[in-house]
């Protein structure tokens, strides 16, 4: 079987950030369940606060240029995405939106996507299901049914609750992660045509199709 | 090759002075550039079209019109005339009138536009911008060859035993080249043609339109009309020269950071490297267009845009002393040398497509004779 190319984008700021960390342990959990399912998973970290000037400079001029460049086309070709993003005020961070919004509409059609975010509370723990994913949504792409959300609290509350929460992440990340691999083993993506090596025949777009 | 200016007709402060020149002073600078590019050696004018304010040109064929009357040489052409939004039939008839008026020194670009609001200004809506696009030509490409249309469609109403007035000056329909700057239909469709296509790669790094380009030969040769090396290409560029290259640098600067198109995003460095924009000497802008021909291949025309950012007049006038009497000279020489046997050194003017047209007469009749 062919290399398997996971594309991990996470959002967090500081360093080390928690999201950095949930897309770690993700990543982990994926390559385990991709190499129990006899696959070869390659997995490449974007860390978002790399590229953070560049982004603001790809929205003024209309294209993204250099490593950014080169990050948006490893998204567009990747086998499987990981995207895990701080919760800002009540929804993703603008950089991790931004970041998308420069990954054209059809390039993640069909790709099997494993979505996290973290936040200081709880509280927020749906931004998964009303942000994250209907932006995935709307590109098509194809999101694990389980996203995992992890709060401070997530990280290990002490010894107070006994490890329990600790333990229930770790749960749901080795729960997502093989749901995201079942996805990606599924088969290759189906691609699109390339337009411009493919174009339309004139005699289709006169007919009006 | 061809070598001109074109300009988007747009009114912009002048950063250094805080000053917005009034329409009627951007239209008359306008003209004076344009006959200007013509005293100074240039092959092309090209005006944008505009239907919102901060742009002027929302009449080119009257702007061409006065131009045709002024000058002698000067091809007066289009970037771009909106095929979607303007009705095909106004089109095959404006342009008939300035061929006329200029006896043959016109042509023009065809583009869809991609301010959605206009659409609707026009009776059309964004959404069909391609389809709006193929059948508007398919129209206009006959209301042009044949003296006598019938005629149906999905975006106008039909025409029935309908002439376009005047016909095309000798019978030759002007040149038409389509641009654009993203759209692979679009491509295709100036190589069904065999029309002419220019790649507007100002705003935009350049493997991009490699691949528009490559695209665009390989069909122009799939459809017959010749070698994909002999396609007709056309590209922009943009460049503010001065003698000394960090003089242009430091001059250009306040334009550049305040530019609508340029503001707000990459340094005036990181732009020039992704894009054609040159600040610089002279020596400097030749070097970068001389490259154009090893990124796209040899090709026919090349259009700058020296008067946007709210440059003021004065300083455009001297940009285009620089271009006749240092750049294109030289440009002129170094193509001509590189271009290969075979290749065309232009877009076919209207002599040479009243040729090709009287040997395609003659073709079809001694077919007929043979038949009878």
């Amino acid at each position: 079987m062919s290399e398997q190319r996971i594309v991990a984008v996470t959002a967090g700021l500081s360093t080390p950030s928690s999201s950095r960390l949930l897309s770690d342990r993700l990543a982990g959990a994926a390559e385990e369940a991709l190499r129990k399912a006899g696959g070869t998973p390659a997995v490449e970290t974007v860390e978002l606060r790399d590229h953070a000037r560049g982004i603001g400079e790809a929205m003024a001029a209309g294209f993204p240029t250099g490593d950014l460049k080169r990050a948006v086309d490893a998204v567009a070709g990747a086998d499987g995405l990981i995207a895990v993003t701080p919760v800002f005020n009540a929804s993703y961070s603008g950089l991790f939106k931004s970041f998308f919004d420069l990954v054209a509409a059809d390039d993640l059609e069909g790709v099997p996507v494993l979505a996290g975010a973290t936040g200081g509370s709880p509280r927020h723990s749906l931004v998964l299901e009303h942000a994250v994913r209907p932006m995935f949504a709307y590109l098509r792409a194809v999101v694990a049914p389980t996203a995992v959300y992890a709060a401070s609290e997530d990280w290990g509350a002490g010894a107070a609750d006994g490890g329990r929460a600790h333990a229930a992440l770790a749960d749901r990340i080795a729960r997502a992660g093989g749901e995201f691999a079942a996805l990606v083993s599924g088969g290759p993506r189906r691609r699109r045509p390339d337009p411009y090596e493919d174009p339309v025949p004139f005699e289709r777009l006169l007919r009006g199709e | 090759m061809q070598f001109g200016i074109f300009s988007v007709g747009d009114v912009t402060p002048d950063p250094t002075t805080g000053r917005t020149p009034t329409e009627a002073e951007r239209i008359t600078a306008m003209m004076r550039i344009a006959e200007k590019a013509e005293e100074v050696g240039l092959d092309v004018f090209a005006t944008g079209e505009h239907h919102n304010p901060p742009f002027v040109p929302s009449s080119p064929t009257t702007m061409l019109g006065y131009l045709a009357g002024r000058t002698e040489r000067l091809v007066l052409s289009t970037a771009t005339t909106l095929i979607t939004t303007n009705d095909p039939v106004k089109i095959a008839e404006d342009f008939a009138m300035l061929q006329h008026l200029a006896g043959g020194r016109a042509d023009l670009m065809l583009g869809r536009g991609n301010t959605g609001p206009v659409y609707p200004w026009f009776g059309q809506d964004i959404r069909q911008g391609i389809p709006l696009a193929v059948e508007n030509y398919a129209l206009l490409h006959r209301l042009w060859r044949e003296d006598v249309v019938d005629w149906q469609g999905r975006f106008r109403t039909p025409l029935q035993g309908f002439t376009a007035t005047p016909r095309p000056l000798d019978g030759v329909p002007p040149f038409v080249w389509h641009g654009s700057i993203r759209s692979p239909e679009i491509a295709e469709q100036a190589a069904y043609y065999g029309d002419g296509f220019f790649a507007n790669n100002i705003f935009w790094p350049k493997e991009h339109f490699q691949r528009l380009i490559d695209l665009y030969r390989r069909r122009y040769e799939h459809y017959g009309h010749g070698r994909a090396d002999q396609a007709i290409v056309g590209l922009g560029g943009q460049v503010f020269m001065r003698r000394n290259s960090q003089d242009a640098v430091r001059e250009f600067r306040p334009y550049f950071d305040n530019a609508p198109v340029y503001g707000g995003g990459p340094t005036l460095e990181e732009f020039s490297r992704e894009t054609p924009l040159t600040v610089g000497s002279p020596e400097q802008v030749i070097e970068r267009t001389l490259e154009f021909r090893e990124h796209f291949g040899d090709y026919q025309r090349q259009l700058f845009l020296i008067d946007h950012a709210g440059l003021p007049l004065k300083t455009v006038l001297e940009q285009l002393d620089l271009l006749g009497e240092e750049v294109v000279p030289v440009l002129r020489r170094e193509f001509a040398a590189r271009r290969p046997a075979g290749v065309p050194d232009g877009p076919p003017d209207h002599e040479e497509r009243k040729r090709a047209l009287a040997q395609e007469k003659d073709g079809r009749q001694e077919t007929a004779e043979e038949a009878k």
